[in-house]
């Protein structure tokens, strides 16, 4: 029998599954960190940004749109800052465009399809909810830049949250048709929350110096906003099952790899073009 | 354009009263605004709902082709932008519905014929977007010509639409210049480029000429709107205005205009330019451009789709307030 030749194979990873930034490593975490942020934006933004012209009613469209352009303008702002601290040269543009799933440090809830506008407004709720309070968060970061920005953001935040949240009271209350959509919107999301309240080592790390903020701290703040918004709307609690994690440590869904095949297209197919 | 009066004659009746008329007559040859509650002549009315609601889906059905790159938008600040400016367009299509509900077509009508076909929209957006280069001779040429047609409907006879061009107005100048930024920064770049710059001016230049509408010997209802000061330019001064700016630019970018018969005239102190091909703009105007189909099919699906939240939002509004009486 023919031997197959020896294949590389690269050291596991630490710990049994465990976060494996390096820890001791203050610019890699943060870079790690703000990619973590800016991605999530991005990706959201961009998953958003496919409503255009296809919502319900005017109105819709332009709120739709309204949200990913913060979204991508805090992406901007974020990955710019990564590219600095990363010191290679890279900007906003070069990580956006020219990474693959594997680099991508999103929650995996953002880059869910939209599904229909309930399911759309489902992970806007879940998400913004969440966002809001980790941008409060850091707004008093030890990391000037990162407060800035989280300061800024967290304005617009606000109103994503408020949007979302009275859509999902409005569908949840409306007729039996929006209620079963909203019902199934969120259970499609559901399993993508407990994600956004994973620590790791990064976050403790990152947290114990003042520069991120640690989920945790307003999970129980998050559930009870999240719990009041449903019995508005009349409907239940979010359904329980094994958490789903991976998109910090770039190992999404299947769902990424297209998104990113539409975004990036035009910088990767020609890559000395400027725009 | 945008506006152009694709539909029938307006005939005003001889029903009117002829005081009243003189009277309005008198108003508009002053310049003076009309505002909803006046008196006004029902061919006025038509006219104008006809004119404004076509303005209003052209701003709607425009957020397509452009919709269309969003998502491959090649830079975070060229997203952002061009997000910024489709969401300006949905800005305008509701202050133009708002405009022409004040002449006392509901919204759902208005958008109820768009989608049966019986309302028109501009003639530009049933062509394609095949490359990046296409929002880009969007943004210069189209807004631009959106301008041209624009600047003087700020002082159109009736208020609220004479209004609502001004804060129109505003925001067009910025999509414009985005768009020619695109050009310039494809015009100077690579091969590929360059090659689709020119080929988004080959392929919008007519289209874009064609927006002002037919020529003015026949364009039956140019007498009437400019008599009524509903339309302050005829289609072709304001062609010829749009070509007089226009082609400068094109040479400013290096790309060449596809018309072989273009050239200044030193005598008319305009450019001349060749024959529109004005049997592809009327089968375009009959709903045979090339993704006419598909821009139509877009518009009643997002309409038919999104029914159930229309719904809910109407339901939920209505228990709201019955709960709020009830307290
Ligand atoms: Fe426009
Ligand atoms: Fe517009
Ligand atoms: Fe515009």
């Amino acid at each position: 029998m023919a031997s197959l030749p020896p294949i590389d194979i690269p050291p596991a990873t630490t710990g049994n599954g465990a976060f494996d930034a390096p820890a001791d490593d203050p610019n890699g975490a943060l870079f790690d960190y703000l990619l973590r942020l800016g991605d999530d934006s991005l990706v959201l933004g961009q998953r958003l940004s496919e409503w255009t012209g296809h919502a319900a009613s005017v109105e819709v469209d332009l709120s739709l749109a309204n949200i990913a352009l913060d979204l991508i303008g805090q992406a901007t702002l974020l990955l710019d800052y990564a590219g600095e601290v990363e010191g290679r040269g890279r900007d906003g543009d070069k990580l956006a465009f020219h990474r693959d799933v594997l680099d991508f440090r999103n929650c995996l809830l953002v880059e869910q399809p939209n599904g229909d506008f309930a399911q759309t407004m489902a992970r806007q709720f879940l998400f913004s909810t969440w966002q809001r309070r980790l941008l409060r968060h850091l707004a008093g970061s030890a990391d000037a830049r990162i407060a800035a920005i989280a300061e800024k953001a967290v304005k617009e935040v606000t109103y994503h949250a408020e949007l979302a949240a009275e859509w999902v009271i409005r569908l949840g209350d409306g007729t039996e048709e929006s209620r079963r959509r909203m019902m199934d919107g969120l259970e499609w999301m559901a399993r993508f929350v407990p994600e956004l309240f994973e620590a790791d080592g990064l976050t403790a790390f990152l947290a114990e110096r003042g520069v991120a903020a640690d989920p945790d701290s307003f999970r129980a703040d998050y559930e009870e906003e999240v719990g009041a918004v449903l019995a508005a709307a009349g409907l239940p609690l979010l359904p329980q099952q094994r958490p789903i994690l991976g998109g910090r440590r770039g190992h999404h869904s299947e769902h990424l790899g297209h998104l990113l095949c539409t975004m990036q297209f035009l910088p990767r197919t020609y890559p000395e073009a400027v725009w | 354009m945008y506006t152009t009066e694709l539909q029938k004659t307006a005939k005003v009746a001889s029903t009117e009263d002829p005081d009243k008329l003189a009277a309005f007559e008198a108003r508009v040859a002053a310049d003076e605004f009309i505002e909803p509650k006046d008196w006004m002549p029902e061919a006025y009315r038509r006219t104008l709902t006809r004119q404004i609601s076509q303005h209003a889906h052209s701003e709607i059905v425009g957020m397509l082709p452009e919709g269309n790159w969003i998502t491959r938008a090649p830079s975070l600040r060229r997203k952002a932008i061009l997000l910024a400016k489709v969401q300006d367009e949905a800005g305008h299509g509701l202050y133009l519905y708002s405009a022409a509900e004040t002449l006392g077509t509901s919204r759902e009508e208005m958008i109820e014929a768009l989608h049966s076909g019986k309302a028109k929209y501009s003639t530009i957006f049933n062509y394609p977007t095949l490359t990046w280069a296409d929002i880009g001779a969007i943004g210069w040429l189209v807004d631009g010509a959106a301008i041209m047609n624009q600047v003087p409907l700020q002082r159109t006879s009736y208020g609220p639409y004479a209004r609502a061009m001004v804060r129109v107005c505003k925001e067009e100048s910025f999509h414009q210049r985005q768009g020619y930024e695109i050009m310039m920064a494809m015009a100077a770049g690579t091969a590929d480029q360059k090659r689709m710059a020119q080929d988004a001016l080959n392929r919008w230049w007519w289209p874009s000429l064609m927006m002002f509408g037919p020529p003015d010997e026949n364009s039956p209802n140019t007498a009437q709107s400019m008599r009524w000061r509903i339309k302050r330019e005829t289609n072709d001064e304001l062609r010829q205005k749009f070509v007089d700016i226009t082609v400068p630019q094109a040479g400013a970018l290096g790309l060449t205009v596809p018309d072989p018969a273009l050239g200044w005239n030193e005598a008319r102190g305009h450019y001349d330019f060749g024959e529109i091909d004005w049997e592809e703009f009327y089968s375009v105007v009959r709903g045979e451009g090339p993704v006419a189909r598909e821009r139509m099919q877009a518009r009643r699906e997002a309409w038919e789709q999104g029914a159930w939240v229309r719904e809910a939002a109407a339901a939920h509004a209505e228990k709201h307030s019955r709960k709020q009486e009830a307290a």
